[in-house]
């Protein structure tokens, strides 16, 4: 705890009289708004870079207009977005209307509490933060099935009901990809599960769990409605899906939820399956001691950088997916599949024939 | 152990926050001038001619219901992931009963048809 350490000693030596219960809710304010406005703001040049790369891959430009190179381009977004009307819908449910927007963000900012950022960056500890992320993620449906309820609109409500399966179907194939994990770094907790991985690139469970890490990955495009599988926004069939109705900042509240349970998926999936803030030339001769300096946040960014780098290449490549397709691919498909990797996983530690011994 | 839930509550506040902060602030710098047509539901420019809340496919209903199922399996097959390694063939012959039975009821409502979306 380093560097946390560093700002409560530092907290605690300059106002002596601080203390009890109130000054450790202060100083994880300050830690959370330490790590929440480096996400705004990720979020933000998320969007930015989405545009700006597949732009590119379309031999587009891009925008590049506001600031150099267009990099004020998300803020002038964020601040046209603030100077626009909140349309109140009338044949809307008012509270509903407006608790959406915060059911949405509310879980997206929740989980980030418990993601180990290094070996000794993170907020909260938990001997259960695996599950905590799986129960407070799921939370996140309801702001997009009460929006669409409340709304009292054709296309929301369509959006809605797709949107809702989706999330469903994807959250039980997540749910026993996860297990296989978990069944071998034989613990809930993100910092053991990391820790288990320690060694070389050969000891991430990427390899053992090939399969598994592209379900995974998989999952995690429909979860957050990215492309190919945004049949839930679907622009040609159903307009905008569930923010048909909404607009300005409640629009943009959905908006940075959105991106910011991608930037977490990505970095759930480092964390699972790419040996979290471990650098990959651990256990390399020379070059491991030769980046040895290096923090693994910056590991942890890096790779993570690459899943949400893959994300915008996804969607500029594929297709959107048929809708049935889609829950095709989840029922009949991924959910055996993983059913049967489970079986596979256990036999081989039981036979302890598995790579990872 | 209790103190490392604290900043999970002080989180779930913030991100109640960070949702209903925004929104305010839009609502204070924003002008409101409503307008029925503006107002009224989006409906690609025609009128709206039904209620909107209307009738939808039942097999959305069915996921719900298999979701409940399967997600249920999911949370009782964590704890055992946690500890198989140290329970052995014993652990492994009781999941492979658990997860046999409910694979039987996957391939019931395979054959029944519930999972087809034609």
């Amino acid at each position: 705890m380093g560097f946390w350490n560093a700002i409560t000693n530092f907290i605690t030596q300059t106002i002596p009289w601080f203390d009890g219960i109130l000054a450790s809710i202060i100083i994880i304010l300050i830690k959370a708004f330490a790590l929440i406005i480096p996400l705004m703001l990720m979020v933000a040049y998320f969007t930015y870079a989405e545009r700006k790369v597949i732009g590119y891959m379309q031999l587009r430009l891009g925008p590049n207009r506001v600031g150099p190179k267009g990099w004020l381009q998300p803020i002038a977004d964020a601040v046209k977005l603030m100077f626009k009307e909140i349309i109140f819908p009338t044949k809307a449910d008012v509270y509903l209307y407006l608790l959406a927007p915060v059911l949405a963000i509310a879980p997206a900012i929740a989980v980030w509490a418990v993601i180990p950022l290094d070996a000794d960056l993170y907020i909260a500890n938990l001997d259960v933060s695996l599950l905590y992320i799986l129960a407070v993620g799921s939370i996140g449906v309801y702001g997009i099935i009460l929006a669409g309820w409340a709304s009292n609109s054709k296309y929301p409500l369509l959006g809605a009901l797709r949107s809702a399966s989706l999330l469903v179907s994807y959250e039980i194939v997540i749910g026993f990809a996860l297990v296989t994990v978990v069944m071998i770094a034989g613990s809930v907790n993100l910092n053991a599960i990391v820790e288990a991985q320690k060694g070389s690139i050969l000891h991430w469970y990427w390899i053992p769990l090939f399969p598994m890490m592209i379900i995974f990955f998989i999952s995690a495009l429909v979860e957050t409605n990215r492309a190919p599988f945004d049949v839930v926004e679907g622009e040609s069939e159903i307009v905008g899906g569930t923010h048909v109705e909404y607009s300005g900042m409640t629009f943009a509240v959905f908006f940075l939820a959105e991106y910011a349970n991608m930037i977490l998926m990505a970095i759930l999936a480092v964390i699972m399956f790419f040996g979290g803030w471990h650098s990959p030339f651990e256990g390399v001769p020379y070059i491991g001691e030769f980046f040895s300096w290096v923090p693994g946040l910056v590991w942890v960014l890096a790779k993570a950088t690459f899943f949400m780098f893959a994300y915008l290449w996804v969607r500029a490549t594929f297709p959107r997916f048929r809708y049935d397709q889609i829950m095709r691919l989840s029922w009949k498909v991924f959910l055996p599949f993983t059913i049967a990797w489970i079986f596979v996983v256990a036999l081989m530690t039981q036979l302890k024939i598995g790579p990872w011994f | 152990m209790l103190e490392n839930y604290l900043p999970i509550v002080v989180f779930i506040f913030l991100g109640l926050a960070f949702g209903a902060g925004p929104v305010l602030i839009g609502y204070l710098l924003g002008p409101s001038k409503p307008d029925p047509e503006k107002n009224s539901q989006f409906e690609c420019g025609f009128p709206a001619f039904d209620d909107s809340r209307m009738y939808f496919n039942v097999r959305y209903y069915l996921v719900a219901i298999l979701f409940i199922l399967f997600d249920l399996e999911v949370a009782f097959v964590f704890p055992w992931a946690v500890v198989q390694s140290q329970l052995g063939w014993f652990g492994f012959i009781g999941m492979t009963i658990f997860l046999s039975l409910l694979v039987v009821g996957f391939i019931f409502e395979w054959k029944k048809g519930a999972l087809e979306w034609e």
